[in-house]
């Protein structure tokens, strides 16, 4: 393939390997954050782990969409999905993803009409041909997706689509950035920023994490040698004393991020005061709904939404492999009772999810050298 | 610091290997329903295969416990092998063959890969009110082809029709019939540390035609399915390894990375997996990138791996790639006797990782 393939060429992995190795001061040991469950996925998926020296840590970060989604809000979507009639739509993620007592999977077991799409226009397509039927698209994702969202319902509404509606579970990347951030037991050296979100947003939003919390950020790209050239862009600024943002993913992501998308979510999104967020718990200003001129789109307004908080499982520890303050091995049900198929939290379901990555890519029972 | 990273190190060791004791336990049937993950070829339809099918039918000793691709019996001397097939395929014809094809080579095939070649095949059509009989009468016909192309008698059948909305078009059931081959001498005990994999040809062919004839991504590509009957690949295998050939199987639901779970699980072995030496077709590769979905698992109706001793490998490659069909026939992997139970993969980055089963299905009815 190319303009893929050329990203994943292993000797110049080797070269970036070794320079990482060189760009860290010996005895120091640096813990870095890739943000983006995208990217724990890649280096999972190509083990970079193997290629990175000792004193190179890589700690998973909180930007799995369907990670964060509390269980409230997987219970609501499962009610709404178990309406007479009505076509429940969302990407294929979700439909593992547990509620606090069945998954969409088991929904749609029960009878309830629920569909795989793998983009909301795919959502609308289905309204337009099933005109008898309300289609609830169920959104979720970082501002990666909520562009497609935002165009879909701006499109419904031109269209003057009665029976498409939309359960907006958009979040937002800076806010639980900053709860991480703020917590005082942080001990992170810096962080792998979000390629993908950072394509709508920009890199200049990420300005604050040098400027109030003193920690540089690389944002990257999701190829192995993005992510290895991204952690020597770290290794290099920790080394030489700087505390930046620099951006390795100049191929698609420039300062100011992608403007038609940005305009797009705001005429047809609003902040909401305040969300829940799985293991991460109330974060204001951290989510989007949709604004008044597109109440009538809105799932929440149009239909019973039980919108019950639902206190995650007591063994789940979800909120912790989210904030990087747990490995996933170190969670007390990873494996064993928590598993992909049978999972308990979400970070098991997601191929984003740290959990899932490990258990599937990672889990190998390295001979260990005598100590 | 480097002491408790150690202690760590070794923690991660400890819980890793409570996770395998844990995996290794018998499959235990518990679902309230069956989900379409239980027909995806992957841990679902093991647990119902394991935990459900196999305790209420295997007779201790009895052929059902291997658990193979087709049961062996034998009669009056003769070493027979059977086999069963059910098609549900969306939508009924695809580029590179339909529903009428696959079902006659999916049967043939099963028989093939346990060292048979068939004989006799029955074919049973449940057929929905409503469908048209031009569509039945092109099906038909391409069983018909299919068939003789196999060199496979169809000997008997049933037809069933039902009321419109209860089945999708036709769903079709074939059994086959065929004797061993006596210079087969098969089975997933018989992989042993040291063997390498061989693999028939690139992968991922069928599956990814189906989901692209489907327009869910308005993706266009010129992929068709690779459904073939496997019968002249293992012919020739059989003929060039002879009892150096320990073990087949054809990659179909689940891909390949399923089938060499299994077979890892089933010999207790594990397999490593050169990712670099897969074969997969550029415009499959680059399919399946936009997807997101990992070639590996992804089904095939006209690809196998072979387990075979190192000293036959080079001469059972050369055989496989003289047959039309199989010229990208290439050694993926090799056999070791640790992790037990696990694929790998040497990723071709410098690391090495897990190739898991599949869980939950990325696209139901692909064949």
């Amino acid at each position: 393939m190319r303009y893929v393939d050329e990203f994943r060429d292993a000797g110049l992995g080797r070269v970036l390997a070794g320079e990482i190795a060189a760009a860290v001061e010996p005895g120091r040991r640096l813990k870095l954050m890739e943000i983006c469950g995208g990217h724990t996925h890649s280096i999972y998926k190509y083990s970079l782990d193997d290629l990175l020296p000792d004193n190179v840590e890589l700690v998973h970060g909180p930007g799995c969409p369907v990670c964060v989604i509390p269980m409230g809000r997987v219970d609501d979507g499962i009610a709404l999905a178990h309406t007479e009639g009505l076509i429940f739509t969302c990407f294929g993620d979700m439909l593992r993803v547990p509620g606090s007592e069945q998954t969409l999977l088991d929904a749609k077991a029960e009878g309830a009409d629920v569909r795989i799409v793998y983009s909301p226009l795919d959502a609308l397509r289905i309204a337009r041909e099933n005109p008898g039927h309300e289609v609830l698209f169920f959104a979720i994702g970082f501002e990666t997706t909520a562009p497609s969202t935002a165009l879909t319902l701006r499109r419904a509404k031109a269209e003057g689509m009665t029976n498409f509606t939309c359960m907006c579970n958009h979040v937002t990347i800076v806010p639980p950035l900053r709860a991480l951030l703020s917590s005082p037991d942080l001990r992170l050296d810096g962080f792998v920023g979000p390629g993908h979100v950072a394509t709508v947003v920009g890199t200049r939003c990420f300005e604050f994490i040098p400027a109030e919390y003193g920690r540089p950020i690389v944002v990257s790209g999701f190829e192995p040698l993005d992510i290895l050239q991204s952690i020597l862009m770290l290794c290099r600024q920790l080394h030489e004393g700087r505390c930046e943002v620099e951006n390795q993913y100049t191929r698609v992501v420039s300062a100011d991020g992608n403007p038609l998308a940005l305009a797009a979510m705001a005429e047809v999104f609003e902040l909401r005061p305040h969300f829940e967020w799985r293991g991460l718990g109330t974060i204001a200003h951290s989510a989007l709904g949709l604004c008044d001129a597109y109440r009538e789109f809105d799932a929440e307004r149009r239909f019973e939404v039980p919108g019950v908080s639902i206190a995650d499982p007591r063994a789940c520890q979800c909120g912790e492999v989210l904030k990087g303050v747990i490995k996933p091995w170190e969670c007390r049900v990873f494996g064993t009772a928590c598993t992909p198929e049978h999972a308990i939290g979400t970070c098991m379901v997601s191929p984003e999810g740290a959990c899932a990555a490990y258990y599937n890519y990672g889990r190998i029972r390295r001979p260990k050298e005598a100590v | 610091m480097s002491a408790p990273e150690s202690f760590a190190g070794d923690r991660e060791q400890r819980v890793l290997a409570i996770i395998e004791t844990a995996r290794a336990k018998p499959a235990r049937f518990r679902d309230a329903r069956i989900t379409l993950a239980h027909g995806a070829g992957g841990k679902a339809t093991q647990t119902l295969i394991e935990g459900l099918l196999v305790p209420a039918f295997a007779r201790p000793g009895g052929a059902l416990a291997a658990l193979g691709d087709a049961g062996a019996v034998a009669a009056g001397g003769v070493a027979l092998a059977i086999s069963s097939d059910s098609f549900v395929v969306k939508p009924l014809r695809f580029p590179g063959g339909s529903i009428g094809e696959l079902a006659v080579n999916g049967t043939v095939n099963d028989l093939a890969v346990s060292g048979a070649r068939a004989l006799a095949l029955t074919v049973s059509l449940i057929l929905e009110e409503g469908l048209e009989s031009e569509v039945l009468a092109a099906e038909v016909a391409a069983i018909a082809a299919a068939a003789h192309t196999a060199g496979v008698e169809i000997v008997g059948g049933d037809t069933k029709v039902v009321e419109r909305g209860a089945a999708d078009g036709m769903y079709i059931t074939t059994s086959g019939i065929g004797v061993i081959d006596p210079r087969a001498t098969l089975s997933s005990e018989a992989i042993a540390a040291g063997d390498v994999v061989l693999l028939s040809g690139p992968i991922a062919e069928h599956g990814t035609a189906i989901m692209l004839a489907r327009n869910l991504f308005e993706l266009d590509a010129e992929i068709e399915s690779d459904t073939c009957s496997l019968w002249p690949a293992v012919d020739a295998l059989l003929g060039a390894a002879g009892p150096a050939l320990h073990c087949m199987r054809d990659a179909t639901r689940g891909g390949v990375a399923s089938v060499l779970n299994e077979l890892a699980r089933a010999a207790g072995v594990s397999v490593t997996v050169d990712a670099a030496a897969v074969p997969v077709a550029p415009n499959v590769a680059a399919a399946a990138e936009l997807l997101g979905i990992d070639p590996m698992y992804i089904a095939n109706e006209g690809r196998f791996v072979a387990f075979v001793a190192p000293a036959a490998a080079e001469r059972a490659l050369g055989a496989l790639q003289a047959v039309a069909g199989c010229e990208q026939a290439a050694i993926i992997g090799t056999v070791a006797q640790e992790p037990p139970g696990m694929v790998l993969v040497d990723t071709g980055f410098g690391g090495r990782r897990v190739m898991d089963q599949l869980v939950g299905d990325p696209l139901p009815r692909i064949c």
